[in-house]
């Protein structure tokens, strides 16, 4: 018996293949995608300046190892996501090509492959790092993939705030694999990305709501309407660009982080305002995309400069502090 | 003379991505293998080479 099976390719073309029971239609690059290659580049760029900012620092290889395992528990809640929306993922046109819906990979197996991976990153990071950035590594995975994919996504509009968390969480995890604790400074890169989420979500979601809606996601337009989401966006950007300074004042942000927070915080909030004024025909639908696109390059050039000022013997924060006599 | 294969015949397309997925699968196993050995290296430090015989 062939069964003959529609799939579509990565290009969009259809193929018909027979399917063979037990062989899986889906090539490397299909279970790469599965892992979200650019959610995880972020989540090894933020963990990188959270292990960095501890203390004690870290033996290279360990550190590597440990980046290592929590990009892999990254990637493995992206597979588990996947797994789980993929009938979201289907009727939204940003998504309709990703493995699952396209044919080229079986739920079950990114169902598997997530799982293995989850397992695997848990417990080797708890192997070359400590126990506690494992627990708190697996609750990251359990947070984005039980808490946010399959309970708020579908079920509030507060869906990317509460769960925007577990994307926050990585830096946290980056200093417990250093040091084997939490601190303020740490909390404070959660927060920077736990407030930079929803602005930079809701911006996509006013463009793409009749996918939202369509798909059955409440996200914040859908629900609340345009209106009431322009001006959260903008109440969270007004949050978010003081929060971004705050390193300075902790001492782990420079005089380069300081202009750099400063400046893109007010491109930001001019964006934002510009979401918030323009709301009618294309021109919306573009101050809400370059809001998007600048806020993707704004939470970059924070880590970024913080990254440069831990590695390089740039101006720290004593400097900014004495000039500003404080 | 050759008997025919029983059994399930892969098309070319199928083949490429078993191959891709098999090469794929064999790089990080021998990544893997290559981290556990630093790793372990970096875990015990020299005093891997001091012992008492």
């Amino acid at each position: 018996m062939s069964l003959v099976s529609d799939i579509q390719n990565r290009d969009g073309s259809f193929a018909q293949t027979a399917a063979v029971p037990g062989l899986s239609a889906g090539d490397a690059r299909d279970f790469w995608q599965l892992l979200k290659p650019r959610v995880m580049s972020l989540v090894i760029f933020t963990a990188l300046v959270g292990m960095l900012l501890a203390p004690e620092g870290m033996n290279p290889v360990l550190g590597f190892a440990s980046l290592l395992a929590i990009a892999v528990g990254a990637g493995a809640s992206g597979a588990l996501n996947m797994w789980w929306d993929a009938d979201i993922d289907a009727v939204m046109s940003r998504t309709a090509k990703r493995p699952i819906p396209a044919g080229r990979v079986a739920p079950g197996e990114a169902l598997a492959f997530g799982l293995v991976l989850s397992v695997g990153s848990v417990l080797f990071l708890g192997i070359v790092a400590n126990w506690f950035a494992a627990a708190f590594l697996a609750f990251t995975i359990f947070f984005y993939v039980v808490v946010y994919s399959m309970w708020l996504k579908r079920w509030t509009a507060q869906n990317i705030v509460i769960g925007g968390a577990a994307g926050a969480f990585p830096p946290m995890v980056g200093y417990a694999a250093a040091t084997g604790s939490v601190s303020i400074e740490s909390f404070v890169l959660f927060g920077l990305i736990f407030l930079w989420t929803p602005p930079h979500f809701w911006a996509l979601a006013l463009v793409k709501s009749a996918d939202y809606e369509r798909a059955g996601v409440p996200m914040l337009p859908v629900v609340a309407g345009e209106s009431a989401t322009r001006l959260q966006i903008l109440l969270y950007t007004l949050v978010l660009a003081p929060f971004a300074v705050l390193p300075v004042f902790m001492g782990f942000g420079g005089l380069a982080y300081l202009v750099v927070s400063v400046v893109t915080g007010g491109i930001m909030i001019r964006d934002a305002v510009g979401v918030y004024r323009i709301r009618e025909g294309a021109e919306a639908n573009r101050a809400a995309m370059r809001l998007f696109g600048f806020s993707i390059l704004y939470l970059f050039l924070l880590f970024a400069v913080l990254l440069a000022e831990l590695l390089l013997p740039l101006p720290g924060a004593g400097t900014v502090l004495r000039v500003m006599g404080l | 003379m050759a008997k025919p294969e029983d059994g399930i015949q892969l098309d070319e397309e199928q083949r490429r991505r078993r191959r891709s997925r098999s090469l794929a699968l064999g790089l990080v196993l021998a990544g893997l293998g290559l981290l556990f050995y630093v790793v372990t290296l970096a875990k015990l430090g020299p005093g891997v080479i001091i012992r008492q015989l």
